[in-house]
């Protein structure tokens, strides 16, 4: 579903993403760890087309096609969807305005029908039930005014009610107490199927008790130097990433 | 993310939508002003001896003073003898009926979209329709005579309703007031009148649509609002015009007074050619608009959403006189490609306990340059007065400009005054953030736009909110910064 071949990235003159290689198949959960400055956020930005990052080797195909081609809506519109890791605030935007015209823009792409107003609103409470927030949520702006847990719930939210193919999922466990990073993951457990994949960057072991992956990633310095199963994290919250950096530089 | 300089060009490509001229043979003045004009314009109208008088009185004196030139804008000079003060359509008598009215006038109101005939009726909006100088058609006057609203073109209230206009004109803005004023009270051809007796809820929205058409005419309306004790009126008022070449000047007055416990709310969706992607043409609005709260437990306000006009000059203000008194002030003023707009409110308490709200939204893209200007003042007399100002500011790209000036002169300890401000770039994080959710760059613009502007629109009638965010749409297309 998604193929990084030998991805280069900068902002400016700063070289972040280094030969960065990875391979995500439909139904696959993987994790990306690592340390600070590693370039974790990078790759989630580069993949959902934040400006102000050049991409200057490599490739990444999704679905087949040229994904650093597409504008930011055509790739959410094909399926590409980035929980942020700071979910921006848009005052007076209302939230159900917003994520209704989310997933109509996504239901066009697929040819589906756009949803009316009963409708969306049908599918969004069942959505909301499930992420344990109030129905008030739906006629605020846009994070205005949300603690830290409840933009990380609203982003897990949008997820949930636009079924994205490939979900990243930008440190979706930071600021979040035990019983928020509960709801968080049994809204992305949910949607876990043979047709999607998610692609979690996080620091912490904690985020992989709730949500276990198929595989999981050390990135540092802008490669991914180690993979294996769910494992190496543990190992990984043991020991520290300083031995997978030293073992890279042996081999 | 392509929000490059380049996409902030193509916005600037974005044309005018009600640029077209309607073929109307004109009974038009040469061009020029003097008394000889003045008494013209006079007789043409068969206006009694008053109204010349009064007339005149104001020219005499504007002739003494200068253009005002501190607002934050740079106009080129006027030359007011190259102006016509007044134009007409062609008629030998006005029409009766809608039947009688120019064909050709009606299919310009329809591409305007003004709601005439039974769209009208429909929407419950009576429509004083002004085209050019003088108003050919007017609606719903029977329903409003029912309860005693009179609504009429000024000239008609002139000759109708003598004493009343006698009463009221110029007793809230001066002919003395102002040089634009004063320009006004000397040529005015016409506007509109209302007049809402006590006791009596106005049972529709009033609605006005200005058109300025024959070329080089200036226009000059007078508008005069009155809501005697414990009436409520709610008035609006929205413009565009056709495409030209030549900046057209229009200096317009709107006098409101309210009466102990009446109520006038007054909203403007101004919409004229603001000129092309050079900063050629457009209009000169450079109006005066002033209310008085005259009675205890009355409240003026005044919403306005300001897209269009080369240059715009205004400051729609409330004078706050009778006790408990309530002046409110919500605008959005958007100055995109090369337009200037210097707005804002002036609220003068004078009543104690009196209380004001202003809440500005200026939007600058393109080269525009948007200017707040407020004034609060508090007298002596105004124990316990209260004010809250709220003024926002949201650019778009890198060559545009937002100023504000607010200034305040408190003379009493009790008062309360708070002022907020913030200015603002759509933020690329914002927009971003929409096109992720796979919202197009113009809509999250659109989007964004629209709730900085929330708290603006949610004070106007629902028909006009509609209108106005589409606009802002319109006048938005592809701005990107």
């Amino acid at each position: 579903m998604l193929s990084i071949q030998n991805l280069h990235a900068c902002i400016g003159d700063r070289k972040i993403l280094k030969g960065l290689s990875l391979e995500v198949r439909a139904g696959e959960v993987h994790a990306i760890m690592g340390p600070n400055g590693s370039g974790k956020s990078t790759l989630a930005s580069v993949l959902a087309g934040r400006a102000g990052y050049e991409v200057t080797e490599g490739r990444v195909l999704y679905l087949g096609q040229d994904l650093l081609a597409l504008e930011p809506e055509e790739r959410a519109r094909a399926g590409l969807f980035l929980a942020f890791q700071y979910p921006v605030e848009i005052p007076g935007v209302n939230n159900a305005y917003l994520l209704k015209a989310a997933l109509n823009a996504v239901r066009r792409q697929r040819g589906l029908p756009e949803l009316d107003a009963f409708d969306f609103l049908a599918l969004i409470r069942g959505k909301m039930k499930l992420m344990q927030m109030d129905e008030s949520f739906l006629n605020r702006g846009v994070n205005e005014g949300f603690s830290g847990g409840e933009k990380k719930r609203n982003e897990i939210l949008q997820m949930a009610v636009i079924e994205p193919r490939l979900a990243l999922l930008d440190e979706t466990d930071s600021g979040l107490d035990i019983d928020a990073l509960r709801v968080v993951a049994k809204g992305v457990n949910s949607l876990r199927g043979p047709e999607r994949a998610i692609v979690m960057v996080t620091h912490y072991q904690r985020l992989l008790d709730h949500i276990e992956p198929d595989f999981v990633h050390v990135l540092s310095d802008g490669q991914i130097l180690k993979s294996g199963d769910k494992s190496l994290a543990l190992e990984l919250e043991r020991r520290g990433y300083d031995w997978v950096r030293q073992e890279a530089r042996v081999a | 993310m392509s929000s490059s300089q380049h996409d902030l060009d193509a916005l600037v490509a974005q044309k005018y939508r009600h640029g077209f001229v309607t073929d109307i043979e004109s009974d038009t003045v040469p061009p020029g002003l003097d008394e000889d004009v003045i008494r013209l314009i006079s007789r043409k109208k068969g206006e009694p001896q008053f109204m010349l008088d009064w007339r005149l009185k104001a020219y005499r004196h504007w002739l003494t003073m200068r253009a005002p030139d501190w607002a934050q804008l740079r106009i080129s000079p006027i030359d007011y003898q190259a102006i016509s003060y007044y134009s007409a359509p062609k008629k030998k008598d006005g029409p009766k009926s809608l039947n009688e009215v120019d064909p050709k006038l009606l299919a310009t109101y329809e591409k305007l979209g003004v709601p005439l005939h039974e769209r009208a009726r429909l929407a419950g909006v009576a429509v004083d329709a002004v085209f050019d100088s003088v108003s050919v058609a007017t609606t719903f006057k029977d329903k409003l005579a029912s309860v005693g609203v009179i609504f009429c073109p000024f000239s008609d209230a002139v000759r109708d309703h003598p004493s009343l206009v006698e009463r009221y004109l110029g007793s809230v803005v001066p002919a003395t007031d102002n040089f634009f004023a004063a320009l006004n009270s000397a040529v005015f051809s016409d506007g509109s009148f209302v007049y809402v007796p006590k006791g009596v809820r106005c049972p529709m929205e009033l609605s006005t649509y200005f058109r300025i058409n024959a070329a080089n005419t200036g226009q000059f309306e007078r508008t005069l609002i009155v809501a005697d004790e414990g009436a409520y009126v709610s008035y609006l008022e929205g413009c565009t015009a056709p495409m030209r070449d030549e900046n057209q000047l229009h200096a317009a007055v709107v006098e409101l007074v309210a009466e102990r416990d009446a109520q006038i709310k007054y909203s403007t969706v101004q919409n004229w050619y603001p000129g092309d992607e050079n900063g050629v043409g457009g209009i000169y609005n450079f109006v005066t608009k002033r209310g008085e709260c005259r009675g205890a437990d009355s409240r003026i306000s005044w919403t306005q959403v300001e897209t269009g006009s080369a240059i715009t000059w205004k400051y729609p203000s409330c004078v706050l006189l009778g006790e408990n008194s309530v002046g409110e002030f919500y605008s959005v003023a958007l100055a995109n490609h090369y337009q200037q707009a210097d707005t804002g409110t002036k609220m003068i308490h004078i009543g104690r306990n009196t209380r004001s709200t202003i809440v500005s939204k200026g939007i600058s893209a393109g080269r525009g340059q948007n200017t707040y200007r407020g004034l609060v003042r508090i007298l002596p007399s105004a124990e316990g007065a209260r004010n809250h100002t709220q003024c926002d500011s949201l650019l778009m790209g890198d060559r545009c400009g937002a100023h504000t000036f607010p200034y305040m002169e408190i003379k009493h300890p009790s008062a309360v005054v708070e002022h907020e401000a913030t200015t603002s770039k759509i933020a690329d994080d914002q927009l971003f953030y929409c096109r992720s959710r796979g919202i197009s760059e113009e809509d999250a613009v659109n989007m964004i736009v629209n709730g900085f502007c929330k708290a603006v629109f949610k004070e106007l009638p629902m028909e006009f909110a509609v209108e106005a965010q589409n606009l802002l749409s319109v006048s938005l297309e592809g701005a990107v910064g």
